[in-house]
């Protein structure tokens, strides 16, 4: 596959703009570091000549800040996606979150993006430059000079379990399209399922007891664009800043776990920015590993307008007490 | 100065915990950095920083302030405070432990907020010097020196010794519990240490970063900056940067309705949020970049004019290596202090 490089994403921009397509563009912005790059609004070539960046830190999905983008100005905005990127974008626009005629979609292949928490994990800290080289990184730490790490074993965890390279939206196509993956992203579910109801629950007590209610989950999914979070409400009655006991530690991400029950595509923001590193994204496999198995495969983002099974009745669906029991297993 | 072994840490830390409950940090799983309650055998981590700060010890994220019992018309106030004993906290860094003189202008100030104060009377700090420092790490910026922390015990480690040095009666108290475990030596093992972490200081990205551009009275110049839209742009609006802070002080009070009574309750609230400082006419700060705004004009500007000029941040670098979309007070203070600005 050809290897996509920020000058190929400038110089689509600099058409798109230069021919009024787009009045702006959604992309990353260079950081302090090799690896801390902003999402940002670019409106002129010569912006994103100074700062855009696009690399194997690049790992952040657009699609939700296209609902207050698309708001902010009639003209459309150009937004570079990665294969999973337009799964949630396809989702918002089934829940109509914005207008897609307010958007250009330039569907970017992806080969994995790195999570740079491994990296410092595996090398130590104090990194001070990244460089890639075909499937290694070279790392420059304060301490060590420079290491090399292979790119698989520094992957985002969403991307070791990538489902798919093929895009699902997209007005413009940069490099060749990819295919469904068959991934393995149900194994650590079924590894949960195994355990005893007690071992799962010591599981989720541990990993939940971390939380410190920052809300980086919601506001990253792209499945939780409510105008107003009933957490953040006063008048809602269940408001909550911070969990007083295990107990709200679990609610809060239970429920919004249910909330996205059928709409979370598993891209995996959740756990990507999650600053205690509870892995959020298991939650939400687990319903969709159920779903898979009680109503047949289904993927939500696939297309637009697709029903998900559960608000979509038919004769053959599985009684709810067949559910319950199989779920007991 | 009092040498202790790397060997007799254990039994060091068995010494101090006779007398008074020692929180040390440790290692999880996957690279997670906690203080625990020591146990015998708890092994010290050698990670820079916590995920969370020392902080936590003297205003946790959430307590119970007190509680009402209510029986016919009278009103019982119940003091539901538990924490009389002395604690150590073993560890801190140079940054965490100056985050506490911040925290001490904001809580010790009038009207004293005596659950922080109870706390702090009882928490001895023996802070630790950084051997390793890291790329997200600016404490320099703020007159911080991670070769020389505050605290009422300063230790320095080494490859096989703990150096400690008690700065205060308090640190004198426990350097006395550790008894013969700890043995008089001279500063030249710890002035060469202190050597070499400078030495890696100046080896710091982000050394040359100035807070001179920001500080007392400079509100105008910075509120109406056009900077501002642009920083806050992709701010998801989270609080990861305020509950990861070592500075940021605001919270939120409320009363709950048990079975027999009520419980006034606190946690930590954030600038970031929605329902920030809510009042029945509404939240003054209406959009996210207003909140954005409001944190680091409160770090930067408007603390150090309240404060005789201590800036409340102390470059501890969490908030750079967890913001979901790595916008920080670095990038921040880039961009409205100019481009000689570090």
């Amino acid at each position: 596959m050809q290897k996509i490089t920020r000058d190929n994403l400038i110089e689509i921009a600099e058409k798109l703009l230069a021919d009024g397509t787009v009045t702006r563009v959604l992309g990353w912005k260079k950081g302090e570091f090799s690896y801390d790059q902003t999402p940002a609004i670019f409106t002129s070539v010569q912006e994103m000549k100074d700062s855009f960046v696009f690399d194997d830190f690049s790992g952040a999905n657009f699609s939700k800040y296209l609902v207050k983008e698309t708001r902010k100005e009639d003209g459309k905005v150009l937004a570079f996606l990665k294969p999973c990127d337009t799964y949630s974008f396809n989702q918002l626009l089934t829940e109509h979150r914005f207008d897609r005629e307010k958007v250009y979609v330039v569907g970017i292949p992806c080969e994995g993006m790195v999570d740079i928490n491994k990296i410092k994990m595996a090398l130590g800290d104090g990194v001070v430059s990244i460089n890639t080289d075909s499937n290694t990184l070279k790392v420059e730490t304060l301490y060590d000079g420079v290491k090399e790490i292979a790119k698989a074993d520094v992957l985002l965890e969403r991307c070791k379990n990538c489902k798919s390279k093929k895009h699902v939206a997209f007005d413009q196509l940069l490099g060749e399209e990819g295919d469904v993956v068959d991934s393995n992203r149900f194994d650590q579910v079924a590894e949960l399922e195994k355990m005893s109801a007690d071992e799962r629950f010591a599981f989720w007590q541990n990993e939940l007891s971390r939380c410190i209610r920052c809300n980086a989950c919601r506001d990253a999914c792209p499945a939780c664009t409510c105008e107003k979070c009933v957490f953040d409400n006063p008048n809602s009655g269940v408001e909550n800043k911070s969990p007083a006991n295990s107990f709200e530690e679990k609610m809060f991400h239970i429920i919004r776990a249910f909330h996205v029950a059928g709409r979370c595509t598993d891209c995996g923001e959740c756990s990507r920015v999650c600053p205690q590193n509870i892995p959020l994204h298991l939650l939400n496999r687990k319903f969709i590993k159920d779903i898979n198995s009680f109503y047949g495969d289904y993927q939500a983002g696939e297309e637009v307008g697709s029903r998900a099974p559960l608000v979509n009745y038919t004769k053959e669906d599985i009684e709810p007490g067949d559910a319950v029991n199989k779920g007991d297993k | 100065m009092k040498k202790c072994l790397l060997t007799n840490s254990n039994a060091l830390f068995n010494k101090i915990a006779e007398n008074n409950t020692l929180y040390i940090p440790v290692d999880l799983e996957q690279g997670r950095v906690a203080y625990k309650k020591f146990q015998d055998g708890l092994k010290m981590s050698d990670a820079l920083k916590t995920d969370r700060s020392a902080k936590d010890f003297f205003f946790p994220q959430t307590e119970t302030l007190m509680a009402f019992k209510t029986q016919g018309k009278s009103i019982e106030v119940i003091d539901t405070r538990s924490e009389n004993e002395d604690f150590v906290v073993f560890g801190v860094r140079a940054c965490d432990v100056k985050s506490l003189e911040v925290l001490d202008k904001v809580f010790l100030a009038e009207p004293v907020d005596t659950y922080y104060k109870n706390r702090r009377e009882h928490g001895v700090i023996v802070s630790m010097a950084c051997s390793r420092p890291v790329e997200t790490c600016f404490c320099q910026t703020f007159g911080i020196d991670a070769s020389q922390p505050e605290g009422d015990i300063v230790c320095y480690k080494t490859d096989d010794a703990f150096y400690f040095d008690a700065k205060t009666e308090k640190g004198e108290k426990v350097i006395d519990q550790m008894g013969d475990l700890v043995q008089d030596c001279d500063d030249s093992v710890v002035n060469a240490e202190k050597a070499k972490i400078k030495e890696i200081l100046n080896k710091l990205p982000l050394k040359d970063l100035k807070a001179d551009a920001f500080g007392k009275d400079k509100t105008d110049e910075y509120f109406n900056s056009p900077e501002w839209k642009n920083l806050s742009e992709s701010c998801l609006g989270c609080g990861t940067c305020t509950f990861v802070c070592p500075t940021c002080q605001c919270y939120d009070i409320k009363d709950f309705k048990t079975n027999n009574g009520v419980e006034r309750f606190r946690c930590w609230d954030s600038c970031m949020y929605s329902d920030f400082t809510k009042m029945s006419a509404g939240q003054p700060r209406v959009t996210q970049m207003e909140r954005f705004r409001q944190r680091f004009m409160h770090k930067l500007v408007y603390f150090p004019t309240n404060n005789d000029g201590m800036f409340s941040c102390v470059g501890c670098g969490r908030c750079v290596s967890k913001c979901p979309i790595s916008m920080n007070i670095v990038k921040v203070m880039k961009t409205l202090g100019g481009k000689n600005n570090g």
